[in-house]
């Protein structure tokens, strides 16, 4: 169906598992850590913009960030490949994970049961698009932004790693650890439930 | 096709994930059904819109300063000179002088070809994610005050519009694990980092015109201070910016 083959998904590097990298020291430590800062410090805005949107908290995402890329570091000398920043962001996945569980709180309970009821209706209850629908207003950034941070984690997740750090959708797949159809739907979904509240978002104002 | 599955395709379509015939049999369904087209039309807009927004977020400097702490620090030039020195004492037939003139030689090259490489990757990181300035203007006597307080160098800040280089701002970066000033300009489409950095030892350094991976620096030191000038820019249009830099900073 898709244009790109589906490959197996990429399981991200085991948290805590410490490898030999200090043991070497000299020459070799530094070479592995200069290689690192030239591959992987480029995308820190990105790996910075996804916890943002995943955390929902400036601190929360830039502890995450700095966790994402020493545990990075740390398992450089086993990485060979995917892309750079699907494999850092399927770090960041693990260190936000670890940040969600100790929140654990009924909040969090809470969005995933309305993830689950999202993830079970079916799109059809979309009303039929009207002409006037297909006007979609520009919101600015910051409410735009909200409107994102709103969506339940999965699907924010899949939009912000679509629209905001331009991820094909092989690189989701292997970021997220679902097939590539899993991925479409989600984004469909996602896109609908935007939209939803994209429109409410002009009646809340006029 | 029916719409339930243009529902769905037509994300894939609206993001070009699509082969060529399933894009054709979802175009199909679209230019015959109305509803479906509204809703391509009504998600094509708001793709448009986001993007057009501008969603990212950019790291703090402070972030990228805890960050660059946290990795391992670069070599230590004083122990490699010390580590190499020993070796030459242990009963070489080389005079002391020279085996200390062989040493700076092989330091000094290794550092730069280090720096080098910062430079390019720090050129590069600019380029990407629209986070070239942290000040945008081409006002030199805005940019040169943003940087008080910020480093402590003061960057001379010269505009060179009338000779064909614009000024378009000012930014922090790293090099070498150092915080250094960036001033950007632009020629023509070309984007030209001039990175500014305390000198690294009080010789100086001749002015020397390179290339690493695919792009052109030209070093030189002056007044105390370490200049790299980078871009994708021909050699000789480098020289040139370099010269007129020179000229109009004196």
């Amino acid at each position: 169906m898709l244009a790109r083959p589906q490959l197996a998904s990429v399981t991200p590097p085991v948290d805590e598992k410490r490898e030999s990298v200090s043991g070497n020291g000299g020459s070799d430590h530094q070479d592995t850590a200069r290689r690192f800062r030239d591959a992987a410090l480029p995308y820190l805005d990105d790996v910075y913009t996804l916890a943002r949107y995943l955390l929902r908290n400036s601190a929360d995402a830039e502890d995450a960030a700095q966790e994402c890329y020493v545990r990075a570091l740390r398992h450089f000398d086993s990485y060979h490949g995917p892309e750079m920043k699907p494999w850092l962001f399927a770090i960041l996945r693990n260190v936000c994970r670890a940040e969600f569980a100790r929140r654990s709180s009924a909040a969090v309970a809470a969005e995933e049961d309305a993830q689950a009821d999202e993830e079970t209706s079916p799109l059809w209850q979309e009303p039929p698009a009207s002409p006037e629908a297909a006007m979609i207003r520009q919101w600015d950034a910051e409410t735009i932004r909200r409107l994102v941070a709103d969506l339940p984690i999965t699907f924010r997740e899949a939009i912000v790693l679509r629209e905001v750090n331009e991820l094909s959708y092989r690189e989701i797949a292997d970021t997220v650890g679902v097939p590539v159809g899993t991925v479409m739907s989600r984004l469909a979904r996602a896109r609908c439930m935007l939209r939803k509240a994209w429109i409410a978002e002009d009646g809340s104002r006029t | 096709m029916s719409c339930a599955q243009t529902q769905i395709l037509l994300h894939a379509l609206l993001d070009g994930e699509l082969d060529a015939g399933h894009a054709r049999d979802v175009e199909g369904h679209l230019r015959d059904c109305a509803r479906c087209a509204g809703e391509f039309r009504v998600h094509r807009s708001m793709q448009e819109a986001i993007a057009s927004a501008g969603l990212r977020f950019y790291a703090p400097l402070s972030l990228r300063r805890r960050i660059e702490k946290a990795l391992p620090a670069p070599p230590q030039r004083s122990a490699n000179r010390r580590a190499v020195l020993k070796g030459f004492a242990m009963g070489t037939a080389l005079s002391t002088a020279m085996a200390a003139s062989v040493v700076v030689g092989v330091i000094r090259s290794d550092e730069q070809d280090r720096v080098l490489g910062d430079v390019v990757s720090a050129h590069v990181r600019s380029l990407q994610g629209e986070h070239l300035t942290d000040v945008e203007t081409t006002d030199q006597h805005t940019v040169k005050p943003w940087f008080n307080g910020k480093l402590d160098l003061a960057p001379p800040v010269v505009d060179l519009t009338a000779q064909g280089f614009t000024l378009i701002g000012g930014r922090l970066d790293y090099l070498d694990g150092r915080a250094v000033a960036s001033i950007v300009y632009r020629r023509r489409k070309h984007v030209i980092n001039l990175f500014v950095a305390p000198a690294a030892d009080s010789q100086g350094q001749r002015t020397k015109l390179v290339s690493s991976q695919g792009y052109n620096i030209c070093r030189w030191s002056a007044h105390g201070l370490d200049y790299y000038a980078v871009s994708d820019i021909n050699a000789d249009e480098l020289r040139e910016f370099v010269e007129k830099f020179e000229q109009a900073a004196a």
